[in-house]
């Protein structure tokens, strides 16, 4: 069954072409991915990423529990300030990787992948037990806009009177006015851009886009789809559960190490993490650029001294870079910087060069 | 949309220009739109024999991967090297400066089973698959 955001007429009606992801029905491109990515990259571009999933967690335990739940150390966080954390099985794969938002000592906002929402919430009431915790999933109430990009602070600053120059990157504040709306609004995205994501109920969502899209209309600002948020995020090596993370990769296999905090106690995965950090990675993720033409993609295989060391992840054509780039999970002997690689596209081998990851930073 | 009177078309959304025996092929407006941002053309090799319904030749938008079905049968005599450094044509000149190859026909009477432009035209309004 695919669903509809509350931003489905706003799509068509902007000439968005819609496609499934994930069960839902939202636009791959309006303009084009190229124009949108480059939007973004140079000026600003709105999101809709209401698709993804809320889930609240309160209670006297829930500190104590989520950091039984996650690999990061959720007691570094301060009030409304905003972690990335994979979250592991027993086992150290990766159930899915999320954002928690700090909204007091009790209470938590966990938003988490919208194709694993229901995975994500059966393991997380899985293990409540012994916790004084509640955990209600509440994505279904809750629509979320991204308007990234360096003029994002420009464009949303005329539609509100939140000090948005004091929102410091991966900071929040929990209840805004933005265009007459209450919102939740975070100094957060997935484009390697500074931005904004904007948490709203579903019936404010639409009025919210036609505003912002009218503050913007006079600094470049493009509605923008999911095609250019995969380039985007590719360039930035910002993990993509399903292709870098899934119950088969660990998030030190993925090149997350920093966010899973193995000397803050237990937690789920930890002793197979901890093992797999002393005794070393057997594969790694590497990002690459194709140094023969064509384009990579997720789950070609990699050639490595004549044979298959791993596989493609995510691969695509770099509209910032004008290079055909990717990340792939490779045997860890092959995965360092200047390392030589072939690439199998439909049967022919293509070189690829290991590279220094994020592809693409921004300045500042 | 574009629907040049003077060539057929696949129900796969190639194009075909017909002189004597030779055909040119390229994909359609139609197709270029539905694809997007066209960053790469794999292009089949000259002289290579390719049955019609075999493909022959890939095009890489940034987020999707499209086979070329030849739409005749016959020889690879000629293919677009310009394509090798300018893949954005498809996208902004499908029908002139985009074509992929040019395939010399060992049985022109394959030509009857393809669409003409207002056939094709109609079978892109009614969804084009």
């Amino acid at each position: 069954m695919t669903q509809k955001t509350p931003l489905y007429d706003i799509h068509v009606q902007y000439g968005g072409k819609i496609i499934e992801f994930g069960g839902w029905m939202l636009p791959v491109q309006y303009s084009g991915i190229i124009a949108e990515h480059r939007a973004v990259r140079e000026k600003a571009g709105l999101f809709d990423v209401s698709h993804m999933g809320e889930v609240k967690v309160n209670g006297p335990d829930a500190l104590a529990y989520l950091q039984k739940a996650v690999t990061n150390d959720v007691a570094r966080l301060a009030d409304y300030q905003v972690q990335y954390t994979p979250m592991c099985y027993p086992d150290g794969g990766t159930v899915d990787d999320l954002l928690i938002y700090r909204c007091g000592a009790q209470e938590y906002l966990l938003v988490i992948n919208a194709a694993n929402i229901a995975k994500d919430y059966d393991w997380l009431k899985r293990n409540t037990a012994g916790f004084n915790v509640t955990v209600d999933n509440v994505s279904s109430q809750t629509a979320q806009l991204a308007l990234q990009g360096p003029l994002a602070q420009t464009i949303l600053s005329q539609i509100t009177q939140a000090p948005l120059d004091k929102i410091g990157y991966y900071w929040f504040m929990r209840s805004v006015q933005v265009a007459g709306r209450q919102v939740m609004l975070s100094r957060t995205g997935y484009t390697g851009e500074d931005g904004f994501e904007i948490y709203c109920r579903n019936e404010d969502a639409a009025p919210l886009w036609e505003a912002i899209m009218t503050a913007g209309k006079n600094q470049g600002l493009l509605p923008a789809g999911l095609g250019c948020r995969d380039t985007l995020r590719l360039e930035a090596c910002l993990p993509l559960y399903g292709h870098e993370l899934s119950p088969q990769i660990s998030p030190l296999e993925a090149g997350l190490g920093y966010f899973v905090k193995l000397d803050k106690g237990d937690f789920n995965g930890r002793e197979v993490l901890l093992r797999q950090k002393e005794q070393g990675l057997t594969r790694k993720l590497a990002g690459f650029v194709l140094t023969d033409r064509g384009v990579a993609r997720s789950e070609y295989p990699v050639i490595a001294a004549g044979r298959q060391a791993g596989q493609v992840t995510s691969g695509s054509y770099s509209p910032t870079l004008d290079k055909n780039l990717g990340l792939a999970l490779v045997e860890t002997e092959f995965a360092g910087q200047g390392q030589k690689l072939e690439i199998e596209i439909r049967g022919k081998n293509a070189a690829a060069e290991v590279i220094a990851r994020p592809f693409y930073k921004r300045k500042g | 949309m574009n629907f040049p009177k003077e060539l057929k078309y696949s129900k796969e959304h190639e194009w075909i220009k017909v002189e004597g025996k030779r055909a040119t092929i390229g994909i359609t407006d139609f197709a270029q739109s539905q694809l997007g941002d066209v960053v790469f053309v794999e292009l089949p090799n000259t002289g290579r024999t390719v049955k019609a319904g075999e493909t022959f030749s890939v095009v890489e938008s940034v987020k999707a991967v499209s086979d070329i079905y030849a739409p005749v049968s016959g020889t690879v005599v000629a293919v677009n090297e310009k394509l090798n450094d300018t893949p954005e044509a498809v996208n902004l000149s499908p029908y002139e400066d985009a074509w992929i190859a040019v395939i010399e026909m060992s049985d022109p009477g394959e030509l009857e089973g393809l669409l003409d432009s207002g056939a094709y035209e109609q079978f892109t309004a009614e969804g084009g698959h």
